[in-house]
């Protein structure tokens, strides 16, 4: 089976390093084709890097609190870049405090992304999410 | 003795440098007018008449040759993402010692063809994708290319996924098509070297032919380069040295022509403090990179537009209306050179503020970035400013009185972000000898970097027109 291809990364200003680099061994091992952009990453860079990578999904990973402001606009600039209808997944501490969960997701969802994971969420619901969303195996 | 001769056919001089590889020194060097209207052989042998008159008569053992005469090698490239694939695409021909005319990103459409028709490179680079990656921009683009209708080879180094489609797509008479590895295997990861041969074996087979430049086979045993490629060679040994002789490390040079403005560097460029994170695409360990819009004659306009006129006048000294007046003197005439203070310090403020402009586009920039826990900085492209040596050359430097001067004045007044070098001392190559020691390179090692050792920053005559 040809390897699907998503780009991963730590969105903004956060420079947390570690989570990325599990995710990346999680995710390679599970059979996806990954490119990891590590930390500070911008809109930008997810975007071309999926435009040149043929990616099917960009991961976004946030773990500062600022998860909410970083992720704005991101769906309407894929489209701009002509990666219509490409997989968005958002997970991690992406909001300030304690927020519920439902809200948060509402919110990240109404921005455009398919799927929004919660803290403390492990690698393999999202790989499970994957294989569901780009592969068709539930 | 064993004498070598190595020969430079510049756009405006075919300069000639003779050595000697047992004592390991210059013999003699001599210049003439390049000729290539008529017949480069007849600049060549003039050249050749003046350098013999000094040394009496020599057999040469080798001779070998580069060129940037006829406008050097001129390409066009394209890529998919501007700061991906089309920047590798760039960096591989800039290192390979090519003008780079245009470059595209994405998809090129009918009116991008008309444009390439004009410019009617030598070599065009396809490239676009990483492998596996995307193949549609890269296919497309092939359909189009093959619509041209000026000759040129085609050289593919993109995704591999698509090489072969791309190569049926193109391959024709008018357009011979090479396919080598992709400048950009994965993303960040730069792989010109394979490209950079193949561009090479064209320039070799295809292009000194067309140019006029391979007549006297005998005499000249091929044109082995392009100049710049050249030069590049012969830093990267200077740097690096050789297992005999010790290199002199990490360095820059700067060419200040009147048209353009070359830069390289011979460094790594990592961050020099651990809490900056490096992003974008990892730049070559030798770069080159060619300002088309800063020279001291046919782009002083470019000059200006950079820096500002306001700079120019504090530099020089020199009123508005002098300054603007001498602007408009050089633009009528290229080959005005500065007879007075005046002009001399015209010329000394515009050397300055084209070696800055060419640094700035040069170096890596810092962002910084505040933070709830601080700020974080983030590194695009290389950190130079360790580097403490960077060699001048190019007419304006050469002849200028106080070449440290010029440098000082280029490194002050940037922004903190951008990272050129702090505090680098000016080394002059005033015989331009560095053309010729890349060539000797491919020879002889040893000679070529004992020589330069000896001579960069001394002095060497060059006689002739």
């Amino acid at each position: 089976m040809e390897k699907k291809t998503i780009v991963i990364g730590v969105i903004g200003a956060d420079v947390h390093a570690v989570g990325i680099q599990i995710l990346y061994y999680a995710f390679s091992e599970a059979g996806f084709n990954v490119v990891n952009l590590g930390v500070m990453v911008s809109q930008e860079e997810y975007i071309e890097a999926a435009i040149e990578s043929n990616a099917e999904a960009i991961v976004v990973s946030s773990l500062y609190g600022h998860g909410e402001l970083d992720c704005q606009g991101f769906r309407e600039k894929c489209e701009e870049a002509g990666l219509e209808g490409i997989l968005l997944y958002v997970g991690g501490n992406i909001v300030v405090g304690k927020q519920p969960f439902e809200d948060v997701e509402k919110r990240f969802k109404a921005m455009g992304f398919d799927r929004v994971f919660g803290p403390g969420t492990a690698p393999e619901t999202t790989i499970d999410a994957l294989k569901e969303d780009l592969l068709g195996i539930k | 003795m064993q004498a070598v001769l190595l020969i430079d056919f510049g756009s405006t001089f075919t300069k000639l440098t003779a050595v000697d590889l047992e004592e390991r020194r210059i013999l003699a060097a001599a210049q003439s007018f390049t000729t290539v209207e008529s017949d480069v052989m007849q600049g060549f042998n003039c050249a050749l008449e003046i350098l013999q008159e000094q040394l009496g008569g020599v057999e040469f053992i080798k001779r070998l040759a580069c060129s940037s005469a006829a406008g050097g090698l001129r390409m066009v490239a394209s890529g998919l993402v501007p700061s991906l694939t089309a920047k590798a695409a760039k960096l591989a021909a800039f290192g390979a010692g090519a003008k780079v005319i245009k470059t595209f990103s994405y998809e090129l459409t009918d009116e991008d063809i008309d444009v390439i028709d004009d410019i009617a490179p030598d070599i065009f680079l396809l490239t676009g994708g990483t492998d596996g990656g995307n193949v549609k921009v890269i296919q497309h683009n092939a359909g189009l290319i093959a619509t041209a209708k000026k000759p040129f080879p085609i050289v593919i180094a993109g995704n591999r996924s698509a090489a072969k489609v791309c190569h049926e797509v193109i391959a024709s008479d008018i357009h011979p098509t090479y396919i080598t590895e992709n400048v950009m295997p994965e993303l960040n990861r730069l792989n010109i070297a394979p490209a950079q041969a193949v561009i090479r074996e064209i320039f070799l087979d295809r292009i000194v032919s067309a140019k006029g430049l391979s007549h006297e086979k005998a005499l000249i045993e091929g044109i082995i380069m392009p100049t710049p490629a050249s030069v590049l060679a012969a830093l990267s040994l200077l740097s690096k040295g050789t297992e005999k002789t010790e290199g002199i490390g990490e360095i820059m040079c700067a060419d200040l022509g009147g048209a353009t403005t070359d830069v390289y560097s011979i460094a790594k460029g990592y961050p020099l403090n651990p809490s900056v994170m490096l992003s974008g695409l990892r730049e070559p360990f030798e770069k080159r990179s060619v300002e088309g819009d800063i020279g001291m004659r046919y782009s002083a306009k470019g000059i200006v537009d950079a820096q500002g006129l306001e700079e120019i006048i504090n530099i020089s000294g020199l009123s508005k209306e002098e300054a603007e007046n001498y602007l408009s003197e050089i633009s009528k005439d290229k080959s005005r050179l500065p007879s007075d203070n005046k002009t001399k310090a015209m010329d000394f403020a515009l050397a300055a503020l084209a070696i800055r402009t060419a640094l700035i586009r040069h170096a890596g920039e810092l962002e910084r970035i505040y933070t709830p826990s601080g700020a974080v900085y983030k590194q695009q492209g290389k950190d130079l400013t360790g580097i403490d040596k960077i060699i001048l050359t190019g007419g304006a430097l050469v002849h200028s009185d106080n070449p440290q001067a010029i440098l000082d004045i280029a490194i002050s007044n940037i922004e903190e972000s951008s990272l050129v070098p702090r505090n680098p001392k000016a080394i002059v190559d005033r015989g331009y000898i560095l053309s010729a020691m890349g060539l000797l390179s491919t020879y002889d090692e040893e000679s070529a970097i004992n020589i330069m050792k000896q001579y960069i920053g001394g002095h060497v005559d060059r006689t002739g027109q």
